[in-house]
């Protein structure tokens, strides 16, 4: 059941989205957000539909892969769609005892679908195509000229690579801890809310130690390394923008002002 | 002899339909006779720990069927909450899943799951200390406080306190000093050896499963490479080498005596086993 949350898992390759430089795609994934909440039409969610297939074709990852992502949030979605479908006033549709849908409120919800739908799954691209350390590096490199101001840049993107870095391990430790107890007759999966919150101290009192002796052994091992800090480092990689890009660039651009011009049209 | 596990034609995937996609169990059968100490060797990646964790439910085959006391496991949730019940599993570093503020409350966690009565949990909590040989003062400590063997047979104990009726271990000296190992495998032997308990462990050390396995399973790439008795299995020194694993070395020193045209009985596994023929072979010269 952990193994089916996709966010923020990366998905090794080396397509053309996948050698974008990841400060582009960061910032592409910011104007891709703006758009999908500019996006109130039709036309503009076809569009919307085009990119971001589009994308996902190119970066040659199965459909069915970035789908699962929205197995998680599956419930949310379902649980506002009814709300905007029953509580938006309006010309009423059909009505089941009390509630009345309407036809405004059907609108809102195909659109509230539409938007949660493309946000998620353009947003996943993102980390799919890009691995945790260039994803920290853009953000590094990013949030460079805002170091002036006091903002520790270096320091929150290593606190960002580690804290990726453990992502896998941890959910790797909860498994084997959550089998482990299983096989003691443990149970995570049945019992009231109260119950079961009470049920999973067995699994995060061992998480809680293995964590903290992790953090511990990593940051003797980093003294070791004599780590002080982003002062006078130079890189192993230097993010380079090249003309693939601009191009990049140009197309996402043009793809948002066609967005803002259908809400103009 | 009456078998208490059966594997058909088991199939294990990891993450299916992902770049991460892996068999790690391919058409697997062979089963486990009640009573009896079975070793389950294989390189790092064999599919070892996915094997063992097929036992009681943990894992579903992708395909094929298990067996546990003539039950199919994964009919009902019933059946397989008997099979966690009669199957005790001891996972890898086992000490990592201790939580509870003491030593003594630890190890009754899983007999109060079982719904056992409180007398029952006190009684199996005391059986099971006292197999592993941890002292009653050390009951009442904190299980963060106690030193690393003793972590580790405080879980074991843990274990043993569900009165398994087959007892599973991954590996369970491994990160033991030489003292603590003997006396953890003694312990487990010796459980084995009194009360009957069917013991499955999975281990690296060569040496430990010829000395305490009647039978072996020997894993490479998810299949069953071989599945007989210790001094058949060590015959096969170059397969077995090229699994990317060893043979004891008293099996390959008797092996190569043997090539030389020593009159030793190439089947010794053990050094005791190695060092009485040895000293036959030498006694027969003079």
């Amino acid at each position: 059941m952990i193994k089916d949350i996709t966010i923020g898992q990366f998905f090794p390759g080396d397509s053309v989205i996948h050698k974008l430089d990841p400060r582009f795609k960061i910032i592409f994934t910011l104007v891709y957000i703006i758009a999908v909440f500019l996006a109130n039409s039709l036309l503009a969610y076809t569009m919307v539909a085009v990119f971001v297939f589009g994308s996902i074709f190119l970066s040659r990852i199965p459909v069915k892969h970035t789908l699962r992502g929205l197995k998680s949030v599956l419930f949310i979605i379902a649980f506002t769609a009814l709300f905007n479908l029953f509580l938006t006033e309006g010309e009423p549709l059909f009505s089941i005892g009390p509630v009345t849908a309407t036809k405004e409120g059907l609108r809102m919800t195909l659109l509230m679908i539409a938007r949660v739908f493309f946000l998620i799954i353009g947003t996943t691209l993102l980390t799919f195509t890009t691995s945790p350390i260039m994803l920290t590096d853009g953000i590094e490199s990013l949030l460079k000229p805002f170091a002036k101001i006091g903002l520790p840049a270096h320091e929150l993107a290593m606190m960002m690579t580690i804290a990726l870095r453990f992502i896998p391990t941890l959910i790797e430790e909860t498994d084997k801890i959550m089998k482990a107890q299983t096989a003691r007759g443990a149970d995570f999966e049945s019992g009231n809310l109260f119950q079961r919150a009470k049920n999973f101290v067995p699994l995060l009192v061992p998480l809680f130690i293995s964590a903290f002796r992790r953090a511990d052994e990593l940051a003797t091992a980093m003294e070791c390394r004599c780590y002080h800090g982003g002062q006078n480092r130079t890189r192993m990689r230097v993010l380079k923008a090249g003309s693939r890009d601009v191009f990049a660039a140009i197309t996402v651009f043009a793809f948002c002002g066609l967005i803002v011009w259908t809400r103009l049209g | 002899m009456k078998e208490c596990i059966r594997l058909e034609q088991v199939s294990h995937i990891y993450m299916p339909d992902s770049p991460f996609e892996k068999k790690s169990l391919d058409q697997v059968s062979f089963s486990v006779e009640t009573g009896e100490f079975l070793g389950i060797i294989g390189h790092t990646g064999s599919g070892k720990s996915t094997l063992i964790q097929m036992f009681n439910g943990l894992l579903h085959p992708t395909s094929g069927t298990v067996y546990v006391n003539g039950c199919e496991l994964h009919q009902s949730k019933e059946s397989r909450k008997n099979a966690r019940r009669s199957v005790g599993m001891v996972f890898q570093y086992p000490e990592y899943q201790l939580f509870e503020e003491t030593v003594y409350r630890d190890i009754a966690f899983g007999p109060q799951n079982l719904g056992l009565s409180p007398e029952e949990v006190k009684r199996n909590v005391l059986e099971a200390a006292e197999i592993v040989e941890l002292p009653e003062a050390v009951l009442e400590k904190s299980p963060f406080d106690l030193s690393g063997g003793q972590k580790r047979r405080a879980a074991i104990a843990g274990v043993l306190a569900m009165k398994p009726e087959i007892l599973v271990l991954d590996e369970p000296v491994a990160g033991l000093d030489p003292k603590a190992r003997t006396r953890v495998l003694e312990q487990i032997n010796r459980l084995h050896q009194t009360t009957g308990l069917t013991v499955i462990m999975v281990s690296h050390s060569m040496e430990d499963v010829a000395k305490y396995a009647k039978r072996i399973v020997v894993m490479n790439e998810g299949r069953v490479a071989y599945h007989d008795t210790p001094r058949e299995i060590f015959q096969h020194r170059k397969e077995i080498e090229q699994m990317g694993l060893s043979v004891p070395q008293v099996s390959k020193l008797v092996q190569q005596l043997k090539e030389k045209g020593f009159d030793v009985d190439p089947y010794a596994v053990t050094v005791e086993e190695a060092a009485k023929t040895i000293l036959m072979c030498m006694e027969k010269k003079q």
